[in-house]
């Protein structure tokens, strides 16, 4: 079976129990005590990921970190359909990869900030992380701005999430914990509505599912 | 007039928990943020917790005076100190010194709120199915059933007893949904110790404090600490659980307002399940707390 070395409340972790919620794979989790206890940084676990973070999944002995890379990976031997990770269309792809960078790019500025709060990484410069998460959702608010207006549900065009849509939103969705409001981004709030309506959702600690009352809009407009 | 930038004198003479004390160690010092003003820590030869203030935006270093020292004390796994004239001693938690306990330092969170609104919500049962679902709660059993409040005079905590609830998975050891049963103390303004039915041995509770360590009136540095009647589970689940449960209450407490507790009676929504919030206001207002709350009107 698959082990993903895990944390609750990781929202790159999120993003890979995201994806196998949505297709059905049974894992494991490896509980890691990443804070306080710091397990990610100690020497055994460098053994298993020399970057010292999480996530990290063993599938039948072939171990891989960051979550987009296992993204990619579980997606493409897993998804039956190739829906997630459209493997056969090459534009497609290219839009993928491309937000699937900027994905990571959220990590480095929102949840930075969210760590700087919540666990204290008081060395990170909170400011800057916050200004540079508000550029990246103006970016994200417009490119789905446009897409409704095509249309289209999804960051990717097509009827149907990508891996793409699962490596943005936790971070996206956690940022109020890093003081990043999304009051300015009417079309991140609306995506983020779909996203948990897409069947097979889970929620993790900081996420509530979609519901008539927990609706992202009427929520923030009440 | 006091050299500290918290005004309030209560406060002030509170004993506030600013670190587990496995971060004072010899040899480094740490700094954290109390009642606006910073503060530095660390562990003398002797083993004993050394606790300072230093001027903002300088490298703190350890006076060598000791007549510049906070007054301090190691309780519960964590270091405790005082801006003014603390009690001789913390309240107690006899549990923590039970033999066949594991005694556990879940995390330390730091939450946009203020203090009181942190101890409120760990008092309110109600939120538990809608916050915590399929863990401390799930619908359809969301009633809040009648329970007692009452303020112990001789220890001056708040003290709730004979709470109910039916918790689909009460704790990292359980196995299944029961009953639990409930008693929370309030036994300092700004720390709260529950006691809920062990899910391995029915006449004997695991204990759940939470002690608030005020940053500024609307943050805070919640420290968690279990005292727990669990032999199998790891200290990584137990930890991790006790992480999972907090990190749901942590959106709907950074989302209350106003962030400061109104301690106005008019504020007050009379439900059941604001019995002990309602007393815990009151208390409050008695003991003349101004810090983190919106005092009552004179
Ligand atoms: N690019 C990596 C980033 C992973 C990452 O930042 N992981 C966090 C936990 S969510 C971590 O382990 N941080 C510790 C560190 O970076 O030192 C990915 O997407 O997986
Ligand atoms: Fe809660």
């Amino acid at each position: 079976m698959i082990r993903l070395y895990d944390y609750e409340l990781s929202g790159n972790c999120y993003k890979l129990r995201l994806l196998m919620s949505f297709l059905g794979v049974e894992y494991e989790s490896e509980l890691v005590d990443f804070y306080p206890g710091n397990r990610h940084k100690s020497e055994a676990f460098r053994k298993i990921n020399p970057l010292g973070q999480l996530p990290v999944i063993d599938d039948d002995g072939l171990v891989l970190r960051d979550a987009q890379a296992i993204l990619v990976y579980l997606a493409s031997k897993y998804d039956g359909s190739g829906k997630w990770y459209p493997r056969d269309n090459p534009d497609l792809l290219g839009q993928v990869s491309q937000w699937l960078a900027f994905a990571d790019a959220i990590t480095a500025t929102a949840s930075a900030a969210r760590l700087h709060d919540a666990l204290f990484y008081t060395h990170i410069d909170v400011g800057a992380c916050r200004a540079g998460a508000h550029r990246l959702f103006r970016i994200l608010d417009e490119h789905l701005f446009f897409a409704e207006e095509a249309g289209q549900d999804w960051i990717c065009p097509g009827d149907h999430p990508t891996i793409a849509d699962i490596a943005c939103f936790p971070y996206i969705i956690l940022s109020e914990e890093g003081g990043i409001s999304r009051m300015d981004y009417p079309a991140i709030r609306r995506w983020c509505d779909r996203f948990k309506r897409i069947p097979g959702f889970t929620v993790m600690s900081g996420v509530f599912p979609a519901g008539p009352a927990a609706d992202e809009d009427s929520k923030l407009a009440s | 007039m006091s050299r500290f930038t918290c005004k309030d004198p209560v406060v002030l003479d509170l004993w506030h928990a600013i670190a587990s004390a496995d971060e004072a160690v010899d040899g480094a010092i740490s700094t954290t943020v109390l009642l606006e003003d910073p503060v530095a820590f660390t562990r003398s030869e002797t083993g004993d917790p050394v606790v300072w203030t230093y001027p903002a935006r300088t490298e703190p270093e350890l006076p060598a005076d000791p007549a510049d020292h906070l007054p301090v004390l190691e309780r519960y796994g964590y270091v405790w100190t005082s801006f003014g004239t603390p009690p001789p001693d913390l309240f107690p938690i006899p549990e923590y010194g039970e033999k066949d306990r594991r005694n556990i330092h879940a995390a330390t969170f730091g939450v946009n709120v203020s203090a009181p609104r942190a101890i409120e919500n760990f008092l309110d049962m109600g939120h538990f199915p809608y916050v915590h679902t399929d863990i401390l709660g799930a619908e359809p059993h969301t009633e809040v059933r009648e329970y007692e409040v009452e303020i112990s005079e001789e220890r001056d905590e708040i003290v709730a007893t004979n709470c109910k609830f039916f918790q689909p998975m009460a704790a990292a050891a359980s196995s299944g949904g029961t009953d639990v049963d409930y008693i929370y103390r309030v036994p300092h303004p700004y720390c709260s110790v529950l006691y809920k039915s062990s899910p391995l041995d029915e006449s004997r509770f695991d204990v759940i404090a939470v002690f608030v360590q005020p940053v500024d009136q609307e943050h805070v540095r919640a420290h968690m600490m279990l005292t727990l009647l669990d032999e199998t589970s790891e200290d990584t689940a137990i930890r991790l659980f006790q992480q999972t449960i907090f990190g749901q209450d942590k959106p709907i407490l950074e989302n209350q307002y106003p962030k400061r507790l109104p301690l106005d009676p008019r504020a007050e929504t009379p439900i059941r399940a604001d019995k002990s919030a309602i007393a815990y206001r009151r208390w409050l207002t008695k003991k003349g707390i101004t810090y983190g709350v919106i005092p009552a009107a004179a």
